[in-house]
């Protein structure tokens, strides 16, 4: 029977990732995966005839670029592709858009509310500053603050040189965008509340917080804080869906030797003496291994994997407080044509990017109090795009795929389990809130697949289905993801680890909790570190 | 002009007065103008009824200074209680009341192990509140540029976390310190009405329901001082404390002028040199020390003139929502309160049955309506304290939420109808309050800006969230109580630590001003 040196339970893209450090360093990896396809929430599904369905995740951005070089994610085929345009459709039948050109941008501004013209350079040139501030954070491990250790003096000093290296004033701003809402943070530029709302969803995706909740201006901020070809901020696509970047890392793990093991469910963490013996699959089959790190959220990997008493109480007790909340749906669509909006003029290139429905920061938090109410948003905020209109893999030719993430859709309707007809209903509501604003929608549709947090955590096994495998509030950030004591990637007994996005720096396509956990596992085995920390801004 | 001040204090509220007395027991010539008839600001007794007083704003103590107390003498001046451990009792739409003292004690029906989990939760908590209090009553600690008083405040503060409290404690501090409360009663509590009290305690006089971050902050900070989370009540109401505070500093020489609008600070060559009341006085003084909130200081009073943009766009972009009304009732007699014995009405009484009930009536709030089942908290202080009134009695409610930008304005109409929601709420609980009204007065957000002068009827002179603590209080570079411009301080609430009748921002305001401070 086959030993390994490390078994990744989980092939998500921050399993992967891991997973390919770890091989590239010369160690006899394995990675196992309960689905027959690989990649977790970043997968291309086949599930219409000739469409491809990003059908979880759905644009690229936050994707560690020092990843992307060091993996040679080129070479095995992840291109992505920076995409232009989008907008905010108004219920009076106007819109406003994103340009990249900043001369059309302050027109645009100017249309809907020429005092807001400055505030929106302003605006831009505060965000930037607070991109380049905080992505020096991401690849490295936090420090736990009670600790003397020569290392996390060490941290804590380099995060508290920064913090004092911002001055007063820059201190200030920067605690208002990690803890006020992003409401009350768009209130001390814009006036126009249309201009407040199609910035506000980025707030507000994948988490359970309205934008008028403190703590959503950081929400915005970790949607921002990615880059594509070094434009800090900018959004892609990744050729042929996201499961592009599943299929690259797997390339770059197996080109260094990694296996992958699909249908291949871990039923258990086996440990011995406090350390760590292997994996139990679900056929039974046991595989051993001197390490084995888990990609699942922290309340599967510490309530499923592990016996309570491998965990301990207080673990087992800190995972069941873990906040991890399933707000969010999707609709993948297979659409016939292009779907007219008659709001925009002819020809607008706007429709390359992603669309907004929700006009105003108000329907945005009503949208919200249905959630907390356990219903889905009657009036539901919907981020949608078609990455067919620039990825001609995705769908047959003259033929588009749709992409409609739905914020929100509670993980059950009034306490109660989802049942088919509500999953029906949801869908409705959501196809209905398009059509509103695009008359010849429901004729060109071919196809829909309705993802409620029901479907997201039975597939792709997050827990309430929430994207980020874990709520991005102060409780849960920093040293306290995914809680005190066990921000350092390392599990309760010997030789455990964890590399999902439930760890620093948590959720989104970023990769960088895979590679910070690959760095604390060569660290342990006293091996060179091949994992890149900050390279500094492109 | 016949006498000579060394400063002058605009505004007599509490914390206007405690600065006052600690400047004139240094020997400092002090002038106190305060534009209402009787001083104290938000913390005032006053007849509002023929015969009958109320604490007008601020009705219970919570954060009482023993210190400022005791350096006053205010037991000296008239300061007494008639309650100094204040119980709360909960209103259940079933019937099954609770009344909960300080430390946790419960009475009524609730499970051993829920009281004890209880209880445990309030001693982790009061614990975080003790270990953070020494904080209220030092100026901010200036991280940038640390003197040596700044470097063994941050030694105290690090050595009392990690050792204090220990790795653990610490741990679960850092981890609860930004969270809401509801998570986290959700984590250790079963009974919705204690998780309803909690919740009442984290998010009165806030723009926040329990589910929004930042609310542990809140209540952590209702829990520091010297009475260790007790709820005292003063005799003679509120104005009381304010009284006993304005008697200590007459009787160290300060001077204290009522009815005394001041119009504007006077500014000359870039310096202050004395203010203006509304009827034209001219009072000169090398320094003037504001109890009004920022916004008003710097916009009002001084003009936005006379600083520069960044700091100006700073203090217009604090947050200062008010959603809290007063409601006081004149009753003839004692309304019956199903289930609730005159000693429980006498203390505090929450309506609210659970903690998802207060964050629905926090919902509204978001869109400037008003609640339609609003939080309550009330008392019949003339049970206990009957020189307050003649004959019969008062209620005095605060309620919970109503804002301050209500759509479509405070109308008459609008004050009438949510009158007449407060009166229906209370008398779900009591049939016969009705028949026992003889008259009542609703102050709105708007009218207790108009009367006490806090913009957005924010009781805090600012929300009291993390972006607006600390050094960030009311701006950076002005958190040590001067601001930036010379001979200009601010002692009010709106300055580090923040609202609540403590009088610590008037005593560190004091102490900067002694000390020769300058922003």
């Amino acid at each position: 029977m086959k030993s390994y040196d490390v078994i990744v339970i989980g092939a998500g893209h921050n399993g992967l990732t891991n997973a390919a450090f770890l091989a590239k360093a010369g160690l006899d990896v394995l990675v196992v995966e309960k689905n027959p396809h690989i990649g977790g929430a970043a997968v291309s599904r086949n599930l219409h005839k000739d469409w491809m369905y990003s059908n979880c995740s759905y644009v690229c951005s936050l994707f560690r670029p020092e990843i992307y070089r060091q993996l040679n994610l080129a070479k095995h085929g992840l291109q992505v592709i920076t995409y232009n345009g989008g907008f905010t459709l108004t219920q009076d039948g106007d819109y406003i858009g994103s340009y990249n050109d900043p001369e059309i941008m302050r027109r645009e501004i100017y249309r809907h509310s020429p005092v807001d013209v400055d505030a929106y350079d302003r605006f831009k040139t505060d965000i930037s500053k607070w991109c380049r501030f905080i992505r020096p954070m991401l690849l490295r491990t936090p420090p736990d603050p009670t600790s003397f250790k020569f290392r996390d003096l060490d941290e804590l000093r380099f995060l508290a040189r920064k913090f004092l290296d911002l001055g007063p004033r820059d201190l200030h701003d920067f605690m208002k965008f990690f803890t006020i809402s992003v409401a009350d943070y768009l209130d001390q530029y814009f006036t126009s509340d249309l201009i407040k709302a199609h910035k506000a969803g980025s707030g507000i995706i994948g988490t359970g917080l309205g934008p008028m909740s403190p703590g959503s201006a950081y929400v915005m901020l970790h949607h921002y804080m990615g880059d594509v070809d070094g434009s800090v901020g900018a959004w892609g696509f990744a050729r042929g869906g996201m499961g592009a970047v599943s299929n690259a890392l797997a390339g770059a793990l197996q080109e260094h030797g990694g296996e992958i093991r699909t249908n291949a469910g871990v039923e258990q963490i086996t440990v011995k003496n406090g350390t760590v013996t292997g994996v139990v699959l679900d056929s039974g089959e046991e595989i051993s291994a001197k390490r084995v790190v888990s990609n699942l959220d922290a309340k599967r990997t510490f309530l499923g994997l592990m016996d309570p008493k491998d965990a301990g109480e207080k673990v087992v007790k800190a995972a069941k407080n873990f906040k991890i909340r399933g707000s969010s749906g999707k609709l993948n669509i297979a659409l016939n044509g292009i779907p007219e909006f008659p709001a925009l003029p002819k020809g607008s290139d706007l429709i390359q990017g992603d669309f907004h429905i929700i006009d105003s920061l108000e329907r945005m938090e009503r949208a919200y109090d249905d959630w907390k109410a356990g219903r889905w948003s009657k009036d539901p905020y919907v981020d949608a795009l078609m990455p067919s209109l620039t990825d001609p893999t995705m769908a047959p030719e003259g033929k588009h795929f749709l992409s409609v993430f739905v914020q929100y859709c509670p993980p059950k309707v009034e306490g109660k389990d989802w049942t088919d007809d509500q999953v029906q209903a949801f869908g409705d509501t959501v196809i209905n809130q398009l059509a509103k604003y695009s008359p010849n929608l429901k004729d060109l549709i071919e196809h829909v697949e309705i993802r409620t947090p029901r479907e997201i955590e039975s597939e792709v096994g997050l827990t309430e289905g929430n994207i980020f495998q874990g709520e991005l509030t102060l409780d849960q950030l920093l040293f306290n993801r995914p809680f005190p004591g066990y921000a350092q990637y390392r599990g309760p007994v010997q030789g455990m680890y964890m590399c999902g996005s439930a760890t620093h720096p948590g959720g989104g396509v970023m990769a960088a909790p895979g590679a910070n956990a690959a760095r604390e596992i060569l660290m342990d085995l006293k091996l060179g570190n091949t994992v890149p920390e900050d390279e500094g801004d492109d | 002009m016949t006498k000579a001040y060394d400063i002058i204090i605009a505004g007599g509220g509490h914390n206007g007065l405690v600065c006052a007395a600690y400047l004139a027991k240094a020997g400092k010539k002090v002038l106190v103008l305060e534009k209402n008839d009787i001083v104290g600001g938000a913390a005032i007794t006053k007849e509002v009824f023929p015969g009958k007083s109320v604490s007008l704003c601020a009705q219970f103590l919570h954060q009482f200074n023993t210190r400022i107390a005791d350096d006053l003498k205010l037991s000296e001046f008239g300061l007494e209680f008639i309650d100094t451990d204040c119980r709360t009792s909960l209103l259940s739409n079933d019937g099954r009341h609770l009344t909960v003292s300080f430390d946790g004690q419960v009475e009524g029906d609730v499970a051993e192990d829920e009281v004890k989990a209880f209880q445990i939760l309030i001693t982790r908590l009061q614990e975080f509140s003790e270990t953070l209090g020494f904080l209220a009553d030092i100026p901010p600690i200036d991280i940038f540029d640390p003197d040596m008083q700044d470097k063994l405040s941050a030694l105290k503060l690090g050595w009392k976390l990690r050792f204090g409290l220990g790795a653990e404690k610490m741990s679960d501090f850092l981890r609860i310190v930004g969270m809401n409360i509801y998570d986290l009663i959700n984590e250790e509590l079963e009974d919705d009405r204690l998780k309803a009290l909690l919740s009442v305690d984290s998010v009165l006089g806030t723009h926040a329901g329990p589910r929004s971050p930042g609310t542990i902050l809140t209540y952590l900070y209702r829990q520091i001082g010297g009475g260790k989370g007790r709820t005292l009540v003063p005799k003679g109401g509120m104005g009381a404390v304010s009284k006993a505070i304005a008697a200590s500093a007459q009787a160290k020489g300060a001077d204290i002028l009522t009815g005394m609008h001041v119009r504007e600070v006077l500014i000359d060559n870039c310096r202050v040199v004395g203010l203006r009341t509304s009827c034209g006085t001219v009072y000169n003084a090398p320094i003037v020390v504001s109890n009004a909130d920022p916004k008003t200081t710097v916009f009002d009073m001084v003009g936005s003139r006379h600083f520069e943009a960044d700091f100006v766009h700073r203090i217009n972009t604090i947050r200062m929502r008010g959603n809290s009304c007063k409601l006081h009732l004149s009753l003839n007699s004692i309304p019956e309160f199903s289930g609730l014995g005159s000693e429980a009405l006498a203390g505090r009484v929450v309506i609210a049955d659970s903690a998802d009930y207060v964050e629905n009536s926090f919902n509204p709030a978001k869109y400037n309506e008003w609640s339609s089942s609003p939080v309550i908290e009330f008392s019949i202080p003339t049970l206990n304290d009957p020189h307050l009134a003649e004959n019969g009695h008062v209620l005095s409610a605060t309620i919970q939420y109503a804002p301050y930008s209500l759509k479509g304005g405070w109308t008459d109409e609008a004050k009438e109808a949510f009158k007449n929601i407060c009166i229906d709420t209370l008398s779900r609980f009591a049939p016969s309050l009705k028949d026992s009204i003889e008259q009542s007065l609703l102050l709105t957000p708007v009218d207790l800006e108009n009367e006490i002068g806090m913009q957005g009827g924010n009781w805090h002179h600012g929300e009291f969230t993390l972006d607006q603590m600390l050094m960030m209080r009311p701006v950076p570079l002005a958190s040590r109580y001067a601001l930036p411009l010379d001979g200009l301080f601010l002692c009010g609430a709106g300055a580090h630590p923040g609202g609540g009748v403590m009088g610590s921002a008037g005593r560190n305001a004091a102490n900067a001003i002694l000390r020769g401070d300058k922003s």
